[in-house]
């Protein structure tokens, strides 16, 4: 697969009709109503011959002619097994936030084929740079759920080391990661690890919404110029908390990567097989020196954004019931059941695993100690600062203080 | 889609109607302020991320999109920088836009808008641009909240030459600061405490407001003073409170305006009390804190009785939750703050 397949001008006659890219140059053609622009930007596997696809919603393995991907039985029960372990505690992580145990959660509800694929693709020499989402990658790049806790109840800004993992740190700023990742691609590339079948590459998460962003934007001008080998992995799940896709671009999001020289991918996102297809063969560019690639994986937002957000406000339950038909777990099941004999030992298998993950989560997170005060001051400077190793010894003369004085201590109300 | 005609709320001389006092949460306030400026100038524009249906993360602007139209009430893209960036292009052609940031510590993307385009154009255009545009930015700590959602960047724009910074810390004056600020001609920083947005208080909406640019004394004393603003002010007033019942009186200013700073009831009450404690989230080094110590030792020097204090966040990134207790100034601190000074 050549990445001009991707990048040459669109030509009328061979685009497909999704009521955006077809008929005249743009110079002539009739302006597209809002309706048809939405629409081609909604088109999926009904719509679109431009989404790659190898499992359909019903669990019918399904051929494409460039992205293909020949997997044992083993390994698509291992795909499976990822799949409901990582749902398993993000439901767990959205229960402990309701019961008061985290301050928020972050939902990747819906989301796991496209994270467990393109996770799986990843080679120890990789890196990724994570949003705050992508708790799917995390436990591909080895993390133990665990170790994702200290965020949300408060303890941390994160907990492991993004060096050993290869996993860089939860990126909140919308947007800010992607530079980051292009940044180290580069480096990838001036230390000589591109060019052939062992070379390092980079994979950046980010959604639909931060596509708006300058940084994303600027991140594919970086990653073009020096040929970074760079994966942009857009996890297109159609909101950005209340705002739809439609409020972010005019065009498909993968069609932009024309724009920058590099192939765009659309994937079902919600198809694992797909996923880790359609991104080994992205980060096999990259490796070989021929990246960047843009992929979207085309997907949906299950849950709320966050456990803050209230989605009834904004988006149609209809929606919702629509996407469940599209269930990753789900026809990856039918799959194995259908055409690999897994029965019902080997899904039992896989629960029991999963309760035991969920409730060794659940216990961890009780058993969090608090951190020290000092900790707020730790680690801020290489090189520490005199003046807040000085509040330091301020804060902590102040607090030690109150143990003197413990009916002082309870007036901190404010 | 036009406006719906609606009652016109009058400022400055409308009689009064028996609705016109409400009790109501600063989110309501702000709500209203929004509303009222709407509907009295077509040139108002709402602009941020999910300010429309969902109405703010904060439901801030909850219902102006549904009365206002998607041209009054926009749901821009992610983007801050464009935000900002569109806000100066439609200000130059006449609009006042009123742009929403979600939270404080994603204002940074559109930092280089606000300095060098915002803040600037009045001036490179000898005056004959205007820049009339509100940002506001819901600040601070104490809501238990993920990184970059608690800080205090305010000392950043007061920094900068060419913005006006101010912060409200009540319901009241959350309604008529905003709407003097969407009045005002200049580009207005609009600080606003989010941990005390369901905090509220009884609004007049045809009462006489007091001027933007002006700090107000809200408690008399003599023993110290204590200035502060946003967040702090009602920490300050209940430790003001706690001392008053041990027979200390302790007065209490809240600044209100960072930019320009009014500083003439700061210097009047340190000048009968000899004592300034300053009270504020953000981190103490170069920032507004700093500005009123270096001031009131120049013009209160010889009146002072103890230095200037202060009870401020520190100089690291906002630490995790758990140990955010120990980062905001709480009234315990206050009062010991005002205890070592009292002991000089
Ligand atoms: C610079 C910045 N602006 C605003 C926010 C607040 N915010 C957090 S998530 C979000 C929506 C992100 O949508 P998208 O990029 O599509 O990712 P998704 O959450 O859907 O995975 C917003 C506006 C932020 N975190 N950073």
């Amino acid at each position: 697969m050549s990445p001009e397949h991707w990048t040459r001008p669109a030509h009328p006659a061979d685009e497909p009709d999704n009521g955006v890219t077809s008929g005249p140059p743009a110079a002539t053609a009739a302006k597209p109503t809002r309706e048809q622009v939405i629409a081609g930007l909604r088109a999926t596997s009904e719509g679109g011959a431009d989404l790659v696809q190898l499992l359909t919603p019903e669990g019918e393995r399904v051929t494409h002619p460039d992205f293909d991907i020949d997997l044992t039985a083993a390994q698509l029960r291992d795909l499976y097994r990822d799949m409901v372990l990582v749902r398993r505690f993000d439901r767990e992580g959205n229960a402990l936030q309701r019961q008061g145990q985290l301050g928020i959660w972050v939902p990747l509800l819906g989301q796991e084929a496209a994270q467990i694929g393109a996770g799986r693709a990843l080679r120890s020499g990789d890196m990724a740079f994570p949003s705050y989402r992508e708790h799917g990658v995390a436990w591909c790049r080895g993390l133990d759920p665990t170790e994702l806790l200290g965020i949300f109840r408060g303890t941390d800004h994160g907990s492991w080391d993004p060096l050993s993992t290869g996993f860089h740190l939860y990126t909140i700023v919308i947007g800010n990661q992607a530079l980051n990742a292009a940044g180290y691609a580069m480096g990838q590339k001036f230390d000589g690890k591109v060019g052939d079948d062992d070379g390092e590459a980079t994979m950046v998460f980010f959604g639909d919404g931060a596509t708006s962003q300058g940084d994303v934007h600027e991140a594919m001008v970086w990653g073009s110029v020096y040929d970074a080998p760079l994966v942009l992995f857009c996890q297109n799940n159609q909101w950005a908390i209340s705002e739809p896709l439609e409020r972010q671009t005019r065009v498909p999001l993968y069609q932009r990567a024309a724009g920058y020289g590099f192939p765009g991918i659309r994937v079902d996102g919600n198809d694992v097989l797909a996923s880790l297809a359609v991104s080994k063969w992205a980060l096999d560019e990259c490796r070989h020196g021929n990246g960047p690639v843009l992929i979207e994986a085309f997907t949906y937002r299950m849950d709320a954004h966050t456990t803050t957000d209230d989605p009834t406000r904004y988006r149609l339950s209809d929606e919702l019931e629509a996407w469940k038909l599209k269930d990753p777990i789900e026809r990856l099941r039918v799959h194995l059941v259908r055409e690999h004999d897994a029965d019902q030992a080997f899904f039992d298998e896989v629960q029991a695993e999963s309760d035991e993950l969920a409730a060794r989560f659940r216990e961890f997170c009780f058993s969090m100690p608090e951190p020290d005060p000092g900790r707020i001051f730790s680690e801020v400077y290489a090189d520490p600062s005199p003046a807040v190793t000085a509040q330091r010894d301020e804060l902590l003369g102040y607090l030690d203080g109150f143990a003197e004085q413990p009916a002082a201590a309870q007036g901190g109300v404010h | 889609m036009a406006a719906p005609a609606m009652e016109r709320t009058d400022v400055t001389n409308g009689s009064a109607r028996p609705d016109a006092t409400r009790t109501v949460t600063m989110a309501k306030s702000l709500n209203m302020g929004l509303r009222s400026a709407l509907e009295q100038d077509p040139k108002v524009l709402v602009m941020g991320e999910d300010v429309g249906k969902l109405g703010g993360v904060f439901r801030v602007t909850d219902g102006l999109q549904k009365d206002f139209g998607e041209h009054r009430v926009l749901d821009t893209p992610l983007a801050e920088s464009g935000i900002i960036g569109t806000a100066v292009g439609l200000a130059i052609r006449g609009y006042r836009p009123v742009c929403e940031i979600q939270f404080d510590g994603f204002i940074f993307p559109g930092y280089d808008q606000i300095v060098s385009q915002l803040a600037k154009l009045h001036f490179r255009s000898q005056g004959k641009v205007k820049m009339p545009v509100v940002v506001r930015v819901p600040f601070g700590g104490g809501i238990g909240a993920v990184e970059h959602h608690s800080e205090s960047p305010e000392s950043l724009f007061a920094h900068i030459g060419g913005l006006k910074v101010v912060s409200c810390s009540n319901p009241v004056d959350a309604y008529w600061m905003l709407r003097q600020a969407i009045e005002c001609d200049d580009p207005v920083l609009f600080f606003e405490p989010k941990r005390r947005y369901y905090e509220k208080a009884e609004l007049n909406t045809e009462a006489q407001p007091p001027p933007l640019f002006a700090s107000r004394v809200l408690r008399r004393g003599t023993a110290a003073t204590i200035a502060t603003y946003g967040p702090t002010v009602p920490t300050c007033l209940a430790a003001a409170n706690a001392a008053a019942e041990e027979g200390t009186e302790l007065e209490v200013i809240d600044l209100r305006s960072l930019s320009p700073l009014d500083l003439g009831p700061v210097f009047e009450s340190v000048r009968r009390t000899g004592r300034l404690v300053l009270a504020s989230e953000a981190p103490p080094e170069s920032s507004i804190t700093s500005e009123i110590t270096a001031r009131v030792q120049q013009e209160c020097f010889y009146s002072l009785e103890a230095p200037v204090l202060r009870v401020t966040g520190f100089d690291v990134p906002y630490p995790p939750t758990k140990l955010e207790k120990h980062f905001l100034p709480d009234l315990d601190r206050v009062l010991d703050a005002v205890d070592r000074s009292l002991a000089f």
